[in-house]
């Protein structure tokens, strides 16, 4: 009997133990009908060729892994950073256990959202009454001071249409006629995550900004992070920097709060984000400026509309992204950028310099949302390294041509490909034939970890499997730093492990590195 | 080993009525139906086992806007049933998100080779863009099923989700199935499961299951020698192992099991299960349907039975085997006594550590009862509890397992979970993972009672070791005793929702 009480086995090592190993091998062979195990090594193997890449490349219509998710995700996200927001999402309920159930488990955080819960019969009459009593109830049992609407794709499909169904509400008395309920159309069979959260943002600018005069320009700076699971580090990172340089600035969306929120007994379920009178005075805003902008296309278009500067990043991450950031920051401010932040900089390319021997020509794969792997093959050639692969399932051609364009920018970028469009499964095939030393992306990797044996460095959202990351930052020079380190640690960790054992490889096993 | 306890009935009507407050009327009206205190069953005038009534309405539609943590169709199907089902494909059908957010979620455990000849922690979508939504997506759909048999040629099947958008364009997700199932010759399962149908992920199970019924029996010859001791699984997903766990109880006592539902599971156990003797049902709600209509059909009887805890362990055990009379009562027997020491040792351990805690479980469709004992054999009480997407005949069921005085939810909303649990103030929460941060922001200990917390199996003996001691970890961290700076008061807990 494997279990005892003194010491309990759960299932890594209670499944492994000489009774199950044998129930599991007898079932297979008794009941499971399996092929051939020659037939599995088989496939096996060949799914590791260059013949297979080429098929699963050409595939049109089946999709498998994608490093993506949907439209009203984005939208749920954008709206937990303004203050005591509820986001609703109008249609089919399920969506929204699975939106929260995904953010609860990549923050380890509190995720509300509430739902219009359409059935059938919203299905054929539409869901008007649904929004009617939606929105009442949402108003009285959550204390919300603003309810970010949002849609779900069957809402989408049968064409429900939030401005009449709000201003319908709003006559038939469920909020206030002056409460705040901005709407963002956010079909899940348009775009991703990415797009939701650009037109959620839009969304709410629009219905503090519609219809009022820009006074004359404040002097202050507009933020825009874009949807960052690192929100809770990075937001909190930026705001030093521009406190340093004593800026004036509001983030327009900011979960870094909502999403960390302290344990002393109390649940709060609205911490922190933009203050809705923040977000009127933004309208007069020297300038709005994305850090992410294929988060944000449509947002800084009408940004412009209503005549303020713009300026868009790719995630500024590593040495040079973070100066162009810091230095459009201080031109349009016209704040120095302090000593102190020289310093930083100087400090993050010591440690680079001083690891340059271990990063100076390794090779990557990096996925994720298009400014990330932007940001992080641009990190990387910094480092000497080269973005063998760069994949983003949500990328588009416009994010095609501007990879080209950096990757052409370095001699480090000149074997990178560039994988727009492409999923996952794409890029198991891509580790097997044009392999890599490291693997950067989020906790969907691991499969390719465990597949291909390319190490996995979780930087991007979601990280289910993997505490605590996101409380870190990646941007500014700090976040460099941890980017860094991660690296590293990951890079020494491999070779300990593969010079570790003993009378056999360890005469390489060294104490200083 | 059943506790005789009473929970504070007058407390909980109060904070029944004290939520109910706070809605609109129209809302009130609706949400009370869904909330009551269990009574005594005998003043119920009530006979038998039944300890309690806990009459509430259940499987009704959720109020909009009210946050409910019940999820949809699709979930039911695609991320209970089906899913878990390895040697298929299982496509979302329709937008990308459902497959995302489901992908690799339920700890559905399997042994196989990922990608090759099991696809469980894969996600394969059909990844609608708005041209499907405008043109239909039964083309694409042929092409995904030609793109899989090419690149997955020894899936031994394949299934087609639907997502809300598919009934709403009317595809005729049938029709392809039928067409491309001649064509590769392999079995392809349309389901109807899109997320607006009904109101909770039940209506998924049953068209799951109707679907079993409908594209999957009778379709191929099925070639098995059946034995007297055949038996299936039924609704157990082996979650962290589950099914692992109960099956290695099943076969010591001299059962067969030839086929589990759906953990673990390969096809071939499905298409054979008419032919097994006897189908034992885990999880009730999910599955009922086919059962019964294995029934009917092949006349195979179903039997439930609790596999959480060591007093239903035996008492379900003792269930099973006297349904094939002696020579497996006394192995059943013995297999009891074999495991009775480790049984003594894990109470032994743990009880002292955790009598007398109070715990609030809220749920899907099968624990909100059948863990209830587990609690108890560790001289845990049970508060209150509720389902997700219960029936009227699981909370019959309840009546048999909760005390006088439990507070019972049907569906309960996030501001009704939240009063209650600041009302009640247990010692331990199950629930998911939607509920766990919002609890334990308030000091109180949680476990997932979805997906085991990461841990598991809790089924069986081994996995009553297991149960024992998370319960344990959970409560007894030093964590919760950090909560409060030295320097401060703790904050009045009633402005928990008002912040600010």
């Amino acid at each position: 009997m494997p279990q005892s009480a003194e010491k309990i086995l759960d299932h890594a090592p209670l499944f492994r133990e000489p009774e199950y190993r044998q129930m599991l091998a007898e079932k297979k062979l008794n009941f499971e009908c399996p092929h051939q195990d020659q037939a599995v090594t088989d496939q096996h193997e060949f799914t590791k060729t260059w013949e297979y890449r080429e098929k699963s490349l050409a595939r049109e219509a089946l999709v498998i892994n994608p490093a993506k998710a949907c439209q009203p995700l984005g939208a749920v996200f954008a709206a937990a950073g303004f203050e005591r927001t509820m986001p609703f999402v109008h249609g089919s309920q399920g969506c929204v256990a699975y939106y929260r159930s995904h953010l609860s488990r990549h923050f380890k955080e509190p995720a509300s959202a509430v739902s219009s819960s359409m059935t059938e019969d919203a299905a054929v009459f539409g869901g008007l009454k649904n929004m009617v009593d939606g929105l009442a109830n949402t108003y009285k049992l959550y204390d919300p001071k603003m309810i970010a609407v949002s849609t779900t794709c069957m809402a989408e499909v049968i064409g429900d249409d939030l401005r009449s169904f709000i201003e319908n509400a709003k006559e038939e008395g469920s909020v206030p006629r002056d409460f705040d309920v901005p709407f963002a159309h956010t079909p899940a069979f348009v775009g991703s995550h990415v797009d939701g959260y650009d037109g959620t943002v839009k969304g709410i600018l629009e219905h503090f900004w519609k219809g009022k005069q820009r006074t004359e320009a404040s002097g202050t700076i507009n933020i825009i992070p874009g949807f960052d699971g690192f929100c809770v580090g990075n937001n909190r990172e930026l705001k030093r920097l521009l406190d340093l340089m004593g800026v004036s600035y509001t983030f327009i969306q900011d979960a870094s709060d909502q999403f960390d929120t302290p344990s002393d007994g109390e649940y709060r379920m609205y911490d922190g984000g933009t203050k809705i009178q923040d977000v009127r005075n933004a309208l007069n805003a020297e300038a709005t400026l994305s850090l992410q902008h294929y988060n944000t296309r449509k947002t800084l278009l009408y940004c412009e509309e209503v005549g303020q500067a713009t300026a868009a990043f790719h995630y500024p991450l590593g040495v040079q992204a973070t100066d162009e950031f810091l230095v459009k920051v201080s031109a349009i401010s016209d704040k120095e950028i302090p000593e102190a932040i020289r310093l930083e900089r100087g400090r993050l390319v010591d440690a680079m310099a001083d690891s340059q021997s271990w990063l100076h020509g390794k090779k990557y794969a990096i996925y994720g949302d298009p400014d990330f792997v932007y940001a992080m093959a641009r990190f990387i050639m910094e480092t000497g390294g080269e973005p063998t692969h760069c994949l983003a399932t949500n990328g588009t051609p416009a994010w095609e041509a501007e990879m080209k364009e950096l990757l052409a920018s370095s001699p480090f970028g000149k074997d990178a490909q560039i994988w727009a469009g492409k999923d996952l499964w794409a890029m198991r095939s891509l580790l097997f034939t044009e392999p890599v030393d490291l693997l950067i992306g989020n906790s969907y990797g691991k499969y390719l970890e465990r597949d291909t044996g390319t190490p996995l460095i979780r930087l991007m959202f979601p990280i289910f499997d993997r505490h605590h990351h996101h409380r870190f930052a990646l941007m500014g020079y700090q976040g460099g730093l941890r980017v860094l380190t991660t690296i590293l640690d990951k890079i020494f960790d491999k070779l300990d492990r593969e010079t570790s054992k003993t009378g056999v490889t360890d005469y390489s096993y060294d104490l200083t590195r | 080993m059943s506790l005789e306890y009473e929970n504070d009935g007058a407390l909980h009507a109060k904070l029944i009525e004290e939520v109910l407050s706070q809605y609109p009327d129209k809302a009130a009206k609706r949400r009370k139906k869904h909330l009551n205190v269990a009574k005594s069953g005998e003043e119920a005038g009530d006979e038998g086992e039944v300890l309690s009534e806990c009459e509430v309405k259940s499987n009704i539609k959720s109020i909009p806007g009210v946050m409910t943590i019940r999820g949809c169709a699709y979930a039911g199907s695609k991320g209970v049933v089906w899913g878990p089902v390895k040697d298929m494909v299982h496509i979302s059908h329709g937008p990308v998100g459902c497959g995302h957010y489901s992908w690799s979620q339920r700890r559905n455990y399997y042994v196989g080779t990922t990608g090759i000849d099991t696809f469980g922690t894969m996600q394969f979508t059909s990844d609608f863009q708005e041209k499907d939504i405008v043109f239909g997506g039964d083309k694409k759909l042929e092409q995904i099923i030609d793109e899989i048999e090419e690149l997955f040629p020894l899936n031994n099947g394949i299934t087609v989700q639907s997502e809300c958008p598919i009934g709403l364009i009317g595809d005729d997700t049938e029709a392809v199935s039928r067409k491309k199932a001649k064509e590769i010759e392999k079995t392809i399962v349309p389901v109807r499961c899109e997320g607006f149908r009904g109101v909770s992920q039940s209506l998924g199970h049953h068209i799951a299951n109707d679907a079993i019924r409908d594209w999957v029996f009778e379709k191929r010859d099925v070639e098995f020698e059946s034995g007297p001791y055949d038996v299936n699984v039924v609704g157990d997903y082996n979650i962290g192992g589950d099914a692992w766990a109960s099956r290695i109880l099943l076969e010591e006592i001299g059962l067969r099991v030839v086929g589990n539902w759906s953990g673990d599971a390969t096809l071939a156990e499905i298409e054979r299960a008419p032919k097994a003797k006897l189908n034992l049902i885990h999880c009730y709600r999910s599955m009922n349907y086919i059962c019964r209509h294995m029934e009917e059909k092949y006349g195979i009887a179903w039997m439930e039975y609790n596999f959480f805890g060591p007093s239903q362990i035996e008492a379900s055990l003792r269930k099973i085997a006297k349904h094939f009379g002696s020579e497996i009562e006394e192995k059943t027997e013995k297999v009891i006594a074999k495991y009775r020491p480790l049984v003594d040792a894990v109470i032994a351990k743990y009880r002292p550590r955790l009598e007398g805690n109070t715990v609030m479980l809220y749920v899907g469709g099968l624990r909100p009862r059948h863990v209830i004992t587990a609690y108890e054999d560790l001289g845990m009480v049970i508060v209150g509890t509720g389902y997700e997407f219960a029936h009227n005949d699981d909370y019959q069921r309840t009546a048999h397992y909760v005390k006088n005085g439990t507070l019972i939810y049907d569906d309960v909303t996030g501001y009704e979970l939240e009063k209650f649990i600041e009302g009640v103030r247990p010692n331990l929460v199950g629930s998911g993972i939607k509920e766990k941060y919002p609890v334990q922001k308030m000091g109180i200990p949680f476990r997932q009672m979805h997906s085991w917390d990461y841990s598991g199996p809790y089924h069986g003996y081994d996995g009553f070791a297991v149960f024992a001691r998370d319960v344990d970890l959970a409560i007894n961290n030093p964590v919760w005793g950090l909560f409060e700076a030295p320097w401060k008061c703790r904050p009045s807990r009633g402005r928990a929702m008002a912040a600010e």
